[in-house]
């Protein structure tokens, strides 16, 4: 969740006050501009004490208690290095730290190149405006239930005598049933896709429908073909879309640890399971210390996918 | 916090005006009127795992006690850390007795004095000197009664034998194994062994909860041949590394379909058929066999590993709610919970109470492990054996006989729990 929190947090400068302009009055001049001053730092306090209350703060907590100790039923401080120890002498950590790439690349490859395609689709080939809402507003209908319900729901489908497999048994494609449509990295990535393609689509969407449709008219008076068109103006003008889904999707997967919990049946792990572990186990120190780490990676993530595409800019 | 909030046994303007009118209504009988009053406004708040925190319970104590119970559920971790952190959050703690040995040296607990307890004499062996017959042995583990006694009722360790001073009063036990699908499986199984058999690749399944699944891991590697134990209840480090090096190199090599974290998991997992094999409970085995699927709870040649439960009081506890706590005890013995639990599956302490709550032939069936004479339906109604069944693993003393080890803590409990983190991410 953290990462989603730092984006507006880095985006916006809470301390920037407006900008100044000139006075037209000499008189007072300085009173108005500690006045404006002050106005400024007014305005941004909301939602400076805002982030620093429910987001600055929690993460200073969770680095601290990493340092702390553990015993069985309480947690006592201390400044230790322990935790830290632990996690990065585990080959454990290590393999889990490379499913979890695993599962936040292939699974944003995936929803990209379907949000992408449901976008393109759309935004141009649909003309009017109502039938674009309309089947936009499709596509969100499985948002309207709980997430784990439409994860769940996925577990009788593609069990083993499930109707997947029971429908390709009785059309002859298969005599066995395919052990791996369910508790695999293949029902996992399933339902990742499932549940976070829209992520992709709505911005994707959104800047695409931002885009001069004369610029699409001036590409193919110039003889663009339409592969070259997309790849030359719909891409290029599409990226900051592209990355706010990328950005979604990504902290989305990385923070996860309920999806890889049920579509694996356990047998799988990511970092979100490593630290939902600990938590049950009341190693609550060891929990943080892997918190810190992995919210650093997706920082260090993100700070490379905004290197890509300036989103301010674009905005 | 709650606790100021709560008016247990309140004076207020309105209490006093009900009353009092009820006195001048009836004044030859005031002071019962009275008792009953406040009976009325206790509220004992009881807290434990799922399995005996039932609504039902509460229901009828009302009923019978007057006096209310709040019944919070949680799983086995957070009932340890709240019993050990968070005294005044409770008054009645339903733990079991390997948790007890956890909590009982913070003092939050208070030791009961065995003269109040009615049916003292009468509760199961098990629990008193540890052996269910003479001539049994005591098992490996955590066994109730070397946590079930302290010198005084200040007492902070264990006492080896009965004492008078009972840290927690049993209220429900049973013997567990690994379930199977007997049709599915189409051969006999008969050690705990079998779990880890290539024959069950991608069809087994084994609890996730540290504390429980070491003891079935335990159970596996030396019915394995593979480790002999020196304690299974209390494993030294190179045990450990040694069990979870083998159950991971299985689980890298597909040996699980699954792991199950809660109860309703393990009952789909083994419904569906995705498992054929796996370790489970008693209760599960029945919501397994209600829906109308074969699933036997087999006993195995190694014997089983066992769990016992129990109330606590908390420290805090004292006149009359410390009172109604041991009514509440003593109703707990009495017999008609007894009567609830054994109908599904489990073991009350004091057996011979629940009889007159049970009918002839679900005693049989439960207790004696004779056949059915007629269906028997679990308390919700559904029916879980025909005539002529019986029930797996036999009688109360061949099931509670063949204890192989109890559920335990270890001194290197804070190893293992990492180690076994690592098992489930590996």
């Amino acid at each position: 969740m953290a990462p989603q929190g730092v984006r507006p947090g880095g985006v916006l400068s809470p301390g920037a006050p407006p900008a100044q302009t000139d006075g037209k009055k000499q008189k007072g001049r300085a009173h108005m501009s500690t006045n404006r001053h002050v106005l400024g730092w007014l305005q941004a306090a909301p939602l400076a004490a805002i982030l620093l209350a429910f987001l600055i703060a929690p993460i200073v907590m969770i680095v601290i208690v990493s340092f702390w100790g553990a015993t069985e039923f309480s947690i006592y401080p201390a400044f230790q290095f322990d935790n830290y120890e632990f996690l990065f002498g585990s080959p454990v950590t290590y393999r889990v730290f490379l499913a979890t790439f695993k599962y936040a690349l292939i699974t944003w490859a995936l929803t990209l190149v379907i949000g992408f395609t449901v976008a393109y689709f759309l935004a141009f080939h649909v003309r009017s405006l109502t039938m674009q809402v309309a089947l936009f507003l499709i596509c969100t209908i499985p948002f309207w239930t709980s997430n784990i319900i439409r994860m769940i729901s996925w577990i009788p489908f593609l069990g083993r005598n499930g109707i997947a497999n029971q429908t390709l048994i009785s059309w002859g494609v298969i005599d066995e049933p395919l052990e791996w449509l369910l508790y695999s990295d293949f029902s996992v990535l399933l339902a990742f896709v499932h549940l976070y393609t829209l992520f992709m689509v709505v911005p994707i969407f959104n800047t695409m429908m931002r885009i001069d449709k004369s610029l699409l008219e001036a590409a193919r008076d110039a003889g663009a073909s339409g592969f070259q068109t997309l790849v030359h103006i719909i891409i290029p003008l599409t990226k900051p879309g592209i990355m706010i889904g990328t950005i979604f999707v990504v902290t989305l997967v990385m923070g996860d640890f309920i999806t890889v919990r049920f579509m694996s049946g356990s047998q799988r792990a990511n970092v979100g399971r490593l630290i939902s572990n600990d938590i049950g186990l009341l190693q609550y120190p060891s929990a943080a210390a892997t918190a810190v780490v992995l919210l650093c990676t997706v920082l260090i993530v993100i700070a490379i996918l905004l290197r890509f595409v300036n989103i301010r800019k674009e905005l | 916090m709650t606790k100021l909030a709560k008016p247990k046994a309140g004076y207020t303007r309105r209490a006093l005006l009900r009353t009092g009118g009820a006195a001048l209504a009836a004044s030859a009988l005031p002071a019962p009127m009275l008792w009953a009053q406040d009976t009325k406004d206790i509220v004992l708040r009881q807290f434990g795992t799922g399995v005996s925190n039932l609504n039902d319970v509460a229901n009828k104590v009302k009923e019978d006690l007057g006096f209310t119970l709040e019944m919070t559920a949680l799983d086995s971790d957070s009932v340890t850390q709240r019993a050990a952190t968070q005294p005044d959050s409770f008054d009645i703690a339903d733990i079991e007795y390997w948790i007890c040995k956890k909590v009982w040296p913070t003092g939050n607990l208070q030791a009961m004095d065995t003269s109040r307890i009615a049916n003292y004499d009468k509760i199961v062996g098990i629990f008193r000197d540890g052996k269910l017959t003479p001539e049994s042995e005591i098992a490996q583990g955590t066994a109730p009664h070397t946590v079930g006694f302290v010198d005084g009722p200040g007492g902070t360790t264990f006492a080896d034998s009965e004492t008078g001073w009972m840290t927690l009063i049993p209220t429900i036990y049973n013997a567990d194994t690994l379930g199977i699908r007997p049709d599915l499986i189409g051969r006999p199984i008969r050690n705990w062994s079998e779990l880890l058999n290539p024959e069950f690749q991608g069809k087994a399944s084994i609890l996730d909860i540290s504390s429980i699944g070491i003891m079935d891991m335990a159970m596996v590697c030396e019915s394995m041949g593979e480790i002999t134990y020196g304690d299974k209840g209390n494993m030294t480090r190179e045990e450990i590394d040694q069990t979870m090096a083998i159950f991971t190199e299985a689980k890298r090599n597909g040996q699980f379909r699954a792991f199950w974290k809660t109860f309703d998991e393990s009952v789909n997992l083994m419904a569906s058929g995705e498992v054929v094999i796996q370790s489970m409970w008693s209760p599960a085995i029945t919501a397994v066999k209600s829906r109308g699927i074969p699933c036997v709870y087999q006993p195995l040649e190694e014997g089983y590993r066992s769990w016992g439960g129990g109330i606590g009081l908390s420290n805090s506890l004292s006149g009359m709610e410390l009172d109604a706590a041991y009514d509440y005890i003593n109703w707990y013995l009495s017999g008609w919970v007894g009567g609830y639990l054994m109908r599904q599956g489990y073991y009350s302490a004091v057996p011979e109470t629940s009889k007159a709550f049970m009918s002839e032939n679900e005693w049989g069936y439960w207790f004696e492990g004779k056949e059915a004479t007629d269906v028997i339906t679990s308390p919700g109604g559904d029916a879980l054996a025909q005539a002529g069944d019986v029930r797996d693993g036999g009688s109360f003393y061949d099931r509670m006989g063949a204890v192989a080890c109890w559920n335990a803590v270890m001194d290197e409990n804070q190893y293992m729990v990492r180690k076994w983190n690592e098992f489930i991410a590996a």
